[in-house]
């Protein structure tokens, strides 16, 4: 291989694995506070995506406009499946609110077959991302330029949120101890709220930028970048919003040079990345940045 | 007296011959006319329907009745529908299923009772193997990647191709596979073989190594979502070279995503209203608009093809045994039908292929490509 192509495949990894860096955040967000691998988060990029689309394609909203409608209708949407699904389960075990997790996921992706019906429809484009770009012969697509400034400056707003606010103080004291949190007159369920406002709207952001890179919808298009963008957060350390980030990255250049060093295994590059949090959860399961795991007394 | 008795006797057995000759001879239709592929067995009916207005129903004296069954889209149905023609109705062959499950579990049946079956638009290879009494109207899967490197060789001069197929369908490894093998046999070099898998949305990885291999043309046999954005991700990495595909991207969601980037994506598919060449076609193209006013489909005309092929091997049994009608069947050799002409071999149809590419939004013809 040249090192030309390799650089092009470099630049193809790195533009796929900010997406999953992307939706990664919001997936270890969610768990860092609340424990709780929140496996519809695919499907709520989904819903992020098809909103998206309403707005833009049927509804003709400026992009702007489209973009922030989204983040905020899919945030509503990420509140209303807290309220129905997990918060009953909360002093239930662990174990009850993972399955009905996956419950959750299941029944969104059937809604929308139903609702919205299986075919794919396409997406929208936004001009600024839709330009192909030649740098030094490299061909660089407007998204994959765009994608990875975003998701530094989510990424940069995140961490202000919880560093820098009160209620980013409450959520990190959620994450320590619920039941002291409550008893210190924090409204305990006002901040989990947030928690997955914030990660849904982080989700919506997500399935608009892969969409505008990947510009076909359907009603499944988050599960497989929702299963990758898991094995991200697991890679980087399940909680640690900068290891999600970092673990996107490590995904994303894996599957493509998984196919670029060995192109005749071209059809087991999702095989590898699985592979790779097989590998993690029995070497290292507390992923490249994560804190080791403690026993509560 | 006796002359009187003689002519009674006559003229009774006369005219009970002619209530037997005015007894219609029933062909099953065994469609798909509800569930989930209704849009198929609708759209052969249509053709059938068409057709039946089309030629003359009646053979061996006898006029043509046709007898519908709808399948519900379903296996089980399908082969119970198979069953009730036969057993009840009493039919000489069937035209049907459109889908090749669900001729597979029918075709069995007709199997068993050894009355035919002519599946339009069932392209997978298992269909008619192995089986005296199934057959189809239309080409096998493999034959299309065949015709698609042919195509590639002699009419686009490319010398070099790459391939990239979908692991997860039989369908498109097999469409692959024949094309490589058929792409070499003429001369040609194949420099990338890649795979994708359904559902898979980023290609960016095997197009690099396809656009480094340089190749004169791409083949995707594969479905639309995943060849709509391959396209698009090609134009993305600045591939020039043509894009070649199979049946499987005939949609219009292959346009609706793809837009520009499929511009000139070209595929192999059962037919065109523009390929239309022969007078029974064109009546066909007419009768279709001025019935449905809307564009005549390949399922419709493959459905009708099917009929032609079925009466047509009435005629040259000269008998309503539907084992003779199969060996009839067999033997069909340059026959006109709609689309063109039809040989059967093996109980496979054998027919020109006609190539469509997308210019201005729209698929369009392209040119045909005609059996060695």
């Amino acid at each position: 291989m040249s090192i030309e192509i390799f650089i092009q495949q470099l630049l193809n990894g790195i533009s796929l694995g900010s997406l999953y860096s992307l939706i990664a955040i919001g997936y270890t967000m969610v768990y860092g506070i609340l424990a709780l691998i929140n496996f519809a988060h695919g499907d709520i990029f989904m819903i992020g995506a098809y909103i998206a689309f309403f707005a833009v394609a049927i509804y003709a909203l400026p992009w702007w406009l489209a973009a922030i409608l989204t983040i905020i209708l899919t945030a509503c949407v990420g509140m209303l499946i807290e309220r129905v699904a997990y918060r009953p389960l909360r002093d239930e075990p662990r174990i009850s609110l993972l399955i009905t997790a996956v419950g959750v996921a299941f029944f969104i992706e059937n809604l929308a077959i139903v609702t919205l019906g299986a075919r794919p429809k396409g997406f929208p484009v936004p001009a600024m991302m839709a330009t192909n770009f030649d740098i030094y012969g490299f061909r660089i697509s407007g998204v994959s330029i765009w994608v990875p400034i975003l998701t530094i400056c989510l990424l940069a707003g995140l961490l202000y949120i919880i560093y820098r606010t009160k209620i980013g103080m409450a959520m990190r004291a959620v994450a320590k101890d619920i039941e002291a949190t409550r008893l210190m007159g924090v409204n305990v369920d006002r901040v989990i709220m947030y928690t997955f406002a914030i990660g849904s709207g982080l989700a919506a952001a997500g399935g608009m930028m892969w969409a505008s890179k990947y510009p076909q919808i359907q009603p499944l298009m988050g599960m497989y970048p929702g299963w990758k963008a898991f094995t991200a957060a697991v890679v980087g350390g399940i909680g640690n919003i900068t290891g999600a980030m970092i673990g996107g990255l490590i995904i994303g250049v894996v599957e493509i040079m998984t196919v670029a060093f060995f192109p005749t295994l071209s059809g087991f590059r999702d095989a590898f990345v699985f592979a790779i949090l097989i590998i993690f959860l029995l070497v290292k399961p507390t992923g490249l940045m994560g804190e080791p795991l403690k026993e509560k007394v | 007296m006796r002359r009187i008795i003689l002519l009674t006797v006559i003229a009774l057995s006369i005219l009970s011959m002619s209530a037997i000759a005015a007894e219609p001879i029933k062909i099953g239709v065994n469609m798909e006319m509800t569930g989930a592929v209704a849009a198929y067995g609708q759209m052969g009916w249509e053709g059938l329907q068409v057709a039946s207005e089309l030629i003359p129903m009646e053979v061996l004296g006898r006029p043509i009745e046709l007898v519908l069954v709808d399948n519900k889209s379903d296996r089980v149905e399908a082969a119970t529908a198979t069953t009730r023609l036969i057993e009840r109705d009493k039919v000489v062959a069937i035209i049907g299923t459109m889908t090749s499950g669900n001729m597979l579990a029918a075709g069995a049946i007709a199997e068993n009772y050894k009355v035919p079956m002519i599946g339009p638009s069932t392209t997978n290879v298992l269909v008619t193997q192995g089986k005296k009494f199934s057959f189809r109207a239309c080409f096998r899967d493999d034959y299309q990647g065949q015709v698609a490197a042919r195509f590639a060789y002699n009419e686009l001069g490319a010398r070099t191709a790459a391939v990239l197929s979908d692991i997860n369908q039989d369908y498109c490894v097999a469409l692959g596979k024949e094309f490589v093998n058929e792409f070499k046999r003429l001369g040609g070099r194949i420099v990338a073989e890649q795979y994708v898998r359904t559902g898979d949305q980023d290609f960016s990885a095997q197009l690099t190594i396809v656009k480094n291999a340089n190749p004169d043309v791409l083949y995707v046999p594969n479905y639309y979502t995943e060849n709509a954005l391959i396209a698009i991700q090609a134009k993305a990495l600045g591939i020039k070279a043509p894009i070649l595909s199979g049946d499987g991207a005939d949609a219009p969601e292959l346009i609706a995503i793809g837009k520009d980037a499929v511009e000139g994506l070209m595929h192999t598919a059962f037919w065109h209203e523009k390929a239309a060449t022969n007078e029974l076609g064109k009546q066909y193209v007419e009768a279709y608009r001025k019935k449905f006013n809307k564009e005549p489909n390949a399922f419709g005309v493959l459905a009708a093809d099917s009929l032609l092929i079925v009466i047509d091997a009435i005629k040259r049994a000269g008998s309503t045994d539907p084992v003779k009608i199969r060996d009839a069947m067999e033997a069909t050799k340059d026959l006109d039908v709609f689309t063109g002409k039809v040989t059967i071999q093996n109980g496979d149809a054998i027919k020109s292929v006609v190539i469509r590419e997308v210019r201005n939004g729209q698929f369009d013809y392209l040119t045909t490509v005609h059996p060695d």
